[in-house]
């Protein structure tokens, strides 16, 4: 019998997430094993990273690359990986965009560690202790990888062949793409977005949609929505409207909006700057006539103004690969 | 100095990497377990909305995404001064034992149990969840994979996904649970608690009549006298959703018990300069090093911890293996509670009985008939402006602490995380395992290496979550050096 194609699955700074997704392929799990040879996993095996160095440059088929840069280690890996894998996939929305923690890039290292070591509710630290990259103990030097100042999607280090969205991508989608490789089918254009649609959420969300037109944001504490029709319609923010559909809908489905985790729709280069163009399209300011520019603008102002976090809001997962990257506060 | 690295902990969810540092003689003089990541929650959830916290906070980690959710939706209660109608209670209740449902499972099968199933001494490409498969057999691996995909079928169903629940919000839950999806869930319930039961049964036939694995458990390699602590109920026992706090010192006497509304009072944080992670021990001790015992405030927080805390379990069968667990492991009992179970190991049979009681309260929740009420929902009136919230993460109590305007935007946070508690406890077991398993420079194998991390893997430490505080994995590696400080082996792992 031929010899298995190796696959890996790598996590660089992660939440385990991707990880359990693909656990959650459930019995198709015994497929995977079936037709490939899952050959380092740090999750679920003991392979060492000096297996990896002793390959034969190109010898993994497929690593599936999850997480993002965050410190020496992280960019370290995703080079050995892409020098030992054929194709390399950002997998989820950590690697491809940044994802939640990518929200630390609003801030400097310094404030970060700040928050945790200094001006911290629980932490005593008189001597003002902050980890460092290197500390000589009695017994001698220890050394941890100094952190990056911001966050990087795996792009910005090597180069990317595919990209799978999603915080987690969902694993009916994670078996799509498997299983299109498993029967040999060709794969798209490289750089592509595999493992979700090309349009939006909307596209897939079995709520009700009629004419979009909103007078007034609500927070999502604030009212109990109607179950059937569409949310942004009821005045909550639901990012379905600027978001890849993939996910199958599911957050609309026990009535909360769409947060964006599947990242841009096919086409568009900025997530938060669809959402907004889209909002300015259906905000109903009410009859203008007669308004100077000045209160029409308070008008808008004073319905986007319900909306106190922008950057939580429209970039919660894709600010690193925003055009904005970094402070837009 | 000797100095052995190993690097990267495998099966373990997160980074990490222990330094053992020989001395002259070639015994172990020290050891350092470094967590060599950090994300930064706390600093990037100021200026977010407290209502996004539930989604925002799941991403702290993937393995255990549900409690993180949980303590952030009822700190958001307290934030917004809203008590959830019962029905969400109880539905919050059910999906978090289908959560312990499958992670104990996932732990006990893929993670930590490897070590046991498998067996210490094998070869590290056989000890992993294959190897699992392989010596078990297929079918009680399809068993794993059911029982694991009918409880996130429920994630899903009545959280939005399958990881990273979206359904939480301030004063309930958003989504109800009709009368047909109640039946399918008592259905589940029941399997579950079948499984469990035959969970048990494999860990009594594998471990528990093996007299070597016995043995193991109960030597003095893994033993470690602290503080342990966990969440309890009205009678004392064990709690995963609600209750109060209570610690209890290593003689099994109560110490405090305490609402994690004060949590403040009771846990302090150390910090050192070659760890991303922080060191939380008990305040009103005070830190004394990486010490055990009474006069150090060093405390665990685990499945083993949350038995010792307790006076039982709150569901028929889990009190039963409870007292098998602390009759098997000679714990005499004094004033009607079992004195603590001290051997580190036994912590994996501990996550069993936990295993069956979330069974059985998940079945509880589900034959309840107002689980299906659908007032799940009361909308807040105000904003507090602080919320604490607690859960028992399976790893340990997990506390949320918000802080916000008054428009609800957060201004603070402050996060205590499972993994996080058991720091100390975890880095004084490394070194204690070290000891034991190096001396007088004898060279160090590959299943002497395995019983170091087994020594870790207990814990089941979940680094993804222990690093919230900036990026979230860890491999491992060890390095050894001699008293000069030159490397005289490395053993990496990732
Ligand atoms: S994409 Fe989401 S699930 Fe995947 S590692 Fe990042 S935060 Fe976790
Ligand atoms: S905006 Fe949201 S609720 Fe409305 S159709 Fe799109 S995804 Fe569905
Ligand atoms: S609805 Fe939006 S946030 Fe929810 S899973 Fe789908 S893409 Fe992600």
């Amino acid at each position: 019998m031929a010899e298995l194609p190796k696959i890996s699955i790598y996590w660089a700074s992660s939440c385990g997430g991707c990880e359990i997704s693909v656990v959650n392929l459930n019995e198709k799990i015994l497929d995977v094993a079936a037709n490939f040879n899952l050959f380092f996993c740090p999750c679920l095996l003991d392979t060492k990273k000096t297996d990896i160095e002793a390959l034969p440059d190109k010898d993994i088929l497929i690593t599936f690359f999850n997480g993002s840069i965050k410190n020496e280690d992280n960019a370290e890996m995703a080079h050995l990986l892409r020098k030992k894998s054929q194709l390399l996939i950002a997998f989820g929305s950590c690697s491809s965009e940044g994802c939640i923690p990518g929200l630390s890039n609003l801030h400097s290292l310094d404030d970060q560690m700040n928050a945790i070591y200094l001006d911290n509710l629980t932490t005593i630290n008189p001597d003002r202790i902050i980890p460092r990259h290197e500390t000589i103990v009695p017994e001698g030097a220890l050394t941890i990888p100094a952190i990056y100042d911001r966050v990087r999607t795996l792009s910005e280090i090597v180069e990317v062949d595919y990209y799978i969205p999603g915080c987690p991508p969902e694993p009916h989608q994670i078996w799509n793409v498997i299983d299109h490789v498993i029967k040999q089918r060709p794969l798209p254009e490289r750089g592509s977005v595999i493992g979700a649609g090309r349009s939006t959420v909307c596209d897939e969300c079995s709520r009700k949609k009629g004419n979009k037109s909103i007078k007034k944001f609500y927070r999502t504490y604030e009212i109990v929505p109607e179950p059937e029709t569409c949310l942004l319609e009821q005045g909550l923010i639901c990012m379905g409207i600027a978001t890849r559909d993939g996910c199958g809908g599911l957050c609309p489905k026990v009535n909360m909006p769409c947060t964006g985790c599947y990242g841009t729709p096919e086409g568009v280069l900025d997530q938060g700057a669809k959402m907004a163009a889209a909002l300015g399209s259906i905000l109903d300011i009410g009859d203008v006539k007669g308004l100077t520019d000045d209160e029409i603008n308070k008008r808008i102002d004073d319905i986007i103004n319900e909306i106190p976090d922008f950057a939580g809001m429209f970039y919660k997962y894709s600010l690193c690969s925003s055009i904005l990257k970094g402070k837009v506060i | 100095m000797n100095k052995i690295t190993i690097e990267p902990i495998t099966r373990l969810e997160g980074h990490g990497k222990i330094e053992i540092f020989l001395d002259e003689k070639g015994n172990v003089a020290n050891t350092y377990f470094q967590v060599p990541e950090l994300r930064g929650f706390e600093q990037f959830c100021v200026g977010r909305l407290a209502e996004d916290m539930p989604v925002i906070t799941n991403r702290i980690c993937g393995v255990c995404p549900e409690a993180h959710h949980m303590a952030s939706v009822k700190a958001l209660d307290d934030l917004f001064g809203v008590v959830p109608p019962p029905a969400a209670v109880k539905i919050r209740e059910l999906i978090y034992m289908a959560f312990y449902v499958t992670d104990h499972t996932t732990h006990f099968y893929a993670l930590g149990g490897p070590d046991f199933i498998i067996g210490p001494e094998a070869p590290p490409a056989e000890r992993n969840i294959l190897g699992v498969i392989k010596k078990v057999g297929l079918d009680i691996a399809k068993q794993v994979i059911d029982c694991r995909a009918r409880n996130h079928h429920i994630l899903e169903l009545l959280g939005g996904r399958g990881i990273h629940l979206v359904a939480g919000v301030p004063g309930g839950w958003s989504r109800a649970v009709s009368v047909d999806e109640r039946r399918q869930i008592e259905d589940i319930a029941r399997k579950n608690i079948d499984f469990a039961l035959f969970t048990l049964k494999i860990f009594s036939d594998i471990v528990l009549k093996n007299s070597a694995y016995l043995d193991l458990i109960t030597s003095d390699i893994y033993l470690h006298k602290t503080y342990y602590m966990g969440t309890v109920d009205d009678k004392n026992r064990v709690n995963f959703y609600d209750g109060l706090v209570r610690v209890v010192d290593p003689e099994g006497k109560e110490f405090v018990k305490y609402h994690p509304k004060e949590y403040a009072s009771h846990i302090a944080e150390h910090v050192e300069p070659w760890t991303y992670l922080k060191f939380p021990y008990l305040k009103n001790i005070g830190w004394k090093g990486f010490e055990d015992g009474i006069n150090s405030g060093v405390y665990c927080a685990t499945p083993l911890s949350r038995l010792n805390v307790s006076d039982g379990m709150a569901t028929q069968l889990a009190q039963e293996h409870y007292e098998q667990f602390y009759e098997t492991l000679g714990s005499k009992k004094i004033n009607g509670r079992y004195q603590p179970v001290h051997y580190r190991l036994a912590t994996h049979w501990a996550r069993l009985v936990e295993l069956l009681y979330a069974a059985e309260h998940m079945l509880e929740l589900a034959i309840d008939p107002e689980i299906t009420s659908d007032h799940i929902r009361n909308i807040p009136k105000e904003i507090k402006g602080v919320g604490i919230g607690s859960v028992e993460a399976p790893r340990g109590t997990l506390t949320h602490h918000y802080i916000s305007d008054t428009r609800g935007v957060l201004t603070k946070i402050n996060l205590i995380v499972g993994t996080t508690n058991n720091y100390a406890p975890m880095s004084m077991s490394i070194k204690r395992a070290a000891q034991k398993f190096i001396y007088n420079g004898q060279i160090v194998t590959e299943g002497l290496l395995n019983k170091i991390e087994m020594a870790f893997r207990l814990y089941d430490p979940c680094l993804s979550c222990a690093t919230h505080t900036l990026p979230g994995k860890m491999p491992m590696e060890v390095t050894i050096r001699d008293k000069d400080c030159n490397i005289i082996r490395t053993l990496a792992r990732d």
